[in-house]
């Protein structure tokens, strides 16, 4: 930008390049539709650090003439729109990313395209920014969308934020309209929460260039900084330096046995050589021995250096671990409050198991219906059951196992999460977690003496759950009869769970609504989980139609322990058996949501055992399954 | 307080990226071009896993058309790291003798390397491709994601792409399917070059100015590499000083007559001048939006 930097270039490249080098990177994201002149105040940008090249800018010329709004002048705005044809391919764009750079930094501009998927993508946008430029037409002030872009941008914790109020030249420049906005924008930012002194307000014309890389003489009155020359000078992270140390395990280096590191980036603090680090979630203290890269061993390492730390004794910690600094440790919870953006067609589905990661921690949870939604237009709550693309609503999380995290505001890699889907694995929701509502220090499990190892020792076994799942009228309950008289004839203890004698009782009060088999089907596994805990083979005989909850079924027993046997026949065979006339009943409307009929039933992919019912006897199924329990070490002891 | 450079902070997310790939996947692989992102690609992959050395092999898809110094450059990187390097050439296309001449670049690019990266993924079982893409490249690519999913037959889905926060990447994938993760997405040109300069990264000698015999052809220079360079009736190769901003097959990449032979003086002339750098890289000219084309296809 300025004269002195270019003629470095030319006259001195080592000089210039010393001076590069020592730059430091702001990450921005700006937040505006195009009618707020975003597109023409990044191309303004990119042209004004001289870092839009010859041929780039010869098309610019060229499109500026053919498809241009502004007359004979540059039309920057078609720098950046260079996405549309994109778009009209059904590409997602959630978030482009521009760069550029000034004599004293790097920039990186998140831009989010688009109106409808606008949530979505500026939540993306907003999670790595270390700014956010907010832009207001001077001609329609604070708006609808301001409001929501703003809420965001709190949400997200960015941690600064910049005003710019554009198009002055529109409204002559005029302090009056500035300060009136500013005013505005002020009371309104108080109404959500955010810092208003943190707040800098800046009076810009993009499509002009006024106060974007130098002072206006168009705004004798404005005697703050230019755009440019703030977003050079605003410090940057601070917070997250000054905060305690964090470093997410996300590799245990092991060259050979003399040397065990501990791999990640540092998210939060500083640490040195001596430093005392509690373990999470372990909660293992030790001693920092080494700070370890490539380059050699640090002195200090600080936030945002990705590096391998050495500990003094030989703790037990893996990928997922957190070091912490042992003053002030992570908390350790597996219940939160959260704020929950869905960033997928398909609804949440409350109950059901997803996957969460946070930082190098994968863990399986579930989301519970909403307390309420956003409405990111007015702000208000309300109520809701689900939520769909684009929506925000603050929920409990349950994690299957307790993990280390940070209130989001406090730290945001150690308290922003992704949602995975188990059977797509798309990325399907992100969330931010606020505080815990069942910190794993205060619930313990109760410790018993006697272990459910101690018990299967008495029974002469070891504890299974046999999952039988398949259409109703496949053979599920005559199969599930004959495989506990065979058991019990050999002396096994065993129970069978019968799904409709368990919807007589336990489960009483669930229906048959998407939700309510969810539950019926997590009650069912907590239960059959207790009574092999309680070292006996467990018979589960149930429709169970979807993966996903088999899959919940089978997290909640342990993978070793559980068994699933898939009962296969054809609809036309069940339907033909109907033992109970229920198929009849479905098809005459009388039972709606019945598998097979108007509700799907998700075939296993790889279940232990498939068992088809046309070719094969009760008999000889049921000897098959304890075959397959003989197999998988089950009994052995017992029946020869 | 200290701050981080921007390369430091550069460096630190490219690192993360690489440990993120390898806790999560089964068996990586690096690509490996020769070039000068390969070489900083080839830098940070040593300095993530330090000190053991980086637990997944380079792959370099051949074409066997690239220059001596390029072949020359690989050979000996393999040897000084002491990382196993898979090369493969696509046997079709050595069957059928396929090159630049006859087959025109688009062809060419198409067999010997689409169809023969996605040849040696399948052989060897790869479920993650690390390669150097980044996304000041061209104006297109500023919204590709640093983790991109590839079903089982290697083909880009536009709309199944994922959202990507913080530093949180979901690497998940399901049977046959892989991934391709770019950790330098966010370098520009200008970042490469420094941090080559600033960490004294070895590169292929061609992106020095020197003394090489080369060829006008539609307005470029072609350096005549080896003698199976066709040249035109009457035509003679000159010897012109030049260099190269971009390396691949040397009949498809155009030299600029150059006095830049030191890295400082490369920079120089780079931010002086002022065509970006993909021009010399013949291959985006063939059709248009052919970035987006050759993703679906498998190229990258």
């Amino acid at each position: 930008m300025s004269n002195v930097h270019e003629d470095l270039m030319v006259t001195d490249i080592d000089a210039y390049l010393l001076v590069h080098e020592h730059k430091s990177l702001l990450r921005f994201i700006t937040c505006g539709s195009v009618d707020d002149g975003k597109s023409t105040l990044i191309g303004r940008l990119l042209y004004e650090s001289h870092l839009v090249f010859e041929d780039h800018l010869t098309a610019l010329e060229t499109d500026s003439k053919r498809f241009g709004t502004q007359g004979a002048d540059l039309d920057f705005a078609l720098l950046v729109d260079g996405l549309s044809a994109e778009r009209e391919q059904g590409i997602t764009i959630d978030v482009a990313y521009r760069f550029f750079t000034t004599e004293r930094r790097k920039f990186i501009v998140a831009d989010t395209p688009g109106h409808e998927q606008y949530t979505r993508n500026m939540v993306t946008g907003a999670s790595t920014a270390d700014l956010a430029v907010i832009l207001i037409d001077a001609r329609t002030g604070v708006i609808t969308q301001t409001r929501r872009h703003s809420y965001l941008v709190s949400l997200l914790g960015i941690p600064r934020i910049v005003v710019a109020i554009n198009k002055l030249d529109l409204v002559d420049y005029s302090e009056a309209v500035f300060e009136t906005i500013k005013a505005a924008y002020r009371t309104f930012a108080v109404e959500i929460g955010l810092a208003v002194d943190e707040i800098t307000f800046i009076p810009i014309s993009a499509l002009r260039g006024d106060n974007i890389t130098a002072a206006s003489l168009h705004t004798p009155w404005y005697t703050g900084p230019s755009l440019i020359e703030h977003l050079e000078t605003v410090e940057i992270g601070d917070t997250v330096r000054a905060g305690p140390f964090r470093l997410p395990v996300q590799w245990v280096n092991r060259p050979n046995s003399e040397f065990r590191g501990f791999s990640g980036t540092i998210v939060g603090g500083s640490v040195r050589p001596g430093d005392a680090v509690t373990v999470m979630p372990s909660g293992v203290s030790s001693t920092v021995a080494r700070v370890c890269t490539y380059d050699g061993d640090l002195d200090e390492a600080i936030a945002g250096q990705a590096v391998t730390v050495v500990l003094t004794d030989e703790v037990d910690a893996s990928r997922g671990s957190v070091l912490c600094s042992a003053v002030q440790p992570a908390e350790l919870a597996d219940q939160f409050e959260a704020h929950v953006v869905w960033m997928h067609d398909t609804a949440m589905q409350p109950g059901r198991q997803y996957l969460l990661k946070l930082g190098a921690m994968t863990t399986g949870a579930t989301i519970s219906p909403p307390k309420y939604k956003v409405d990111v237009n007015t702000l208000e709550h309300l109520a809701a059951k689900t939520l769909g693309l684009n929506e925000i609503g603050v929920c409990t999380i349950s994690t299957d196992r307790a993990i280390a995290f940070d209130p989001y505001v406090a730290n945001r890699d150690m308290g922003g999460f992704i949602v995975i889907d188990r059977l797509t694995n798309a990325t399907v929701g992100v969330g931010l977690l606020h505080f815990a509502l069942r910190r794993s220090t205060n619930v313990h499990w109760q410790t018993v003496d006697v272990t459910p190892e101690a018990r299967s020792g008495l029974m002469g076994h070891e504890p299974c759950v046999v999952w039988l799942t398949g259409l109703s009228g496949a053979g599920k309950s005559t199969i599930a009869n004959q495989v506990e008289q065979r058991l019990h004839a050999a002396g096994a203890h065993t129970f069978l769970l019968d799904g409709d004698n368990v919807r007589h009782g336990l489960n009483r009060d669930l229906g048959f609504t998407e939700a309510d088999r969810i539950e019926n089907i997590r009650r069912i596994g907590e239960v059959a989980r207790l009574m092999s805990d309680a070292g006996l083979i467990v018979l589960v005989s149930f429709i169970s139609p979807f993966r996903a909850e088999r899959q919940l079924a089978r997290g909640l027993v342990g993978d070793d322990r559980f068994c699933e046997v898939f009962v296969d026949a054809p609809i036309e065979v069940a339907e033909a058996r109907d033992p109970k006339g229920l198929y009849a009943k479905a098809r005459s409307g009388e039972l709606p949501n019945f598998t097979g009929i108007d509700s799907p039933y998700e075939v296993p992919e790889s279940p232990e055992l498939r068992i088809d019912t046309t070719t094969m006897s009760a008999e000889l199924a049921s000897e098959m399954i304890v075959e397959q329990l003989r197999a998988m070490g089950v009994i052995g002891v017992i029946g020869g | 307080m200290r701050t981080l450079t921007h390369l430091e902070r550069l460096e630190a997310e490219s690192i993360h990226i690489m440990r993120e790939t390898v806790a999560e996947s089964e068996k990586p692989v690096m690509l490996y071009s020769v070039g000068k992102d390969s070489a900083v690609m080839l830098h940070l992959a040593r300095k993530a896993f330090a000190p053991s050395p980086p637990p997944f092999p380079l792959l370099h898809v051949d074409t066997t058309w690239k220059f001596q110094a390029m072949y020359e450059m690989r050979e000996k990187m393999a040897a000084e790291i002491g990382m196993e390097l898979l090369v493969h050439q696509n046997p079709d296309c050595i069957a059928q003798g396929i090159n630049p001449f006859d087959h025109g670049s688009a062809m060419h690019t198409d067999l010997w390397k689409t169809q023969g990266l996605k040849q040696a993924l399948d052989l060897h079982g790869f479920d993650a491709a690390f390669g150097g893409a980044r996304r000041d490249e061209e104006r297109s690519r500023a919204k590709e994601r640093i983790v991109s999913l590839r079903s089982a037959q290697h083909r880009w889905d536009p709309k199944q792409q994922r959202p990507e926060l913080w530093r949180t990447y979901n690497l998940r994938k399901g049977v046959g399917e892989s991934t391709r993760v770019f950790p330098i997405s966010n370098w520009t040109e200008l970042d490469v070059w420094q941090y080559v300069h600033r960490e004294e990264i070895p590169i292929v000698p061609l992106y020095f100015a020197d003394v090489r015999p080369v060829v006008g052809r539609n307005g470029t220079l072609i350096m005549v590499d080896d003698d199976r360079m066709r040249l035109e009736p009457g035509e003679v190769p000159m010897m012109r000083k030049v260099r190269f901003r971009t390396l691949g097959c040397y009949p498809l990449s155009g030299a600029i007559e150059s006095e830049a032979s030191t890295l400082p003086q490369i920079i120089q002339e780079m931010l002086l001048t002022t065509t970006s750098e993909r021009q010399g890289r013949m291959i985006d000219f063939d059709s248009s939006a052919s970035m987006e084309k050759k993703k679906q296809e498998g190229y990258f």
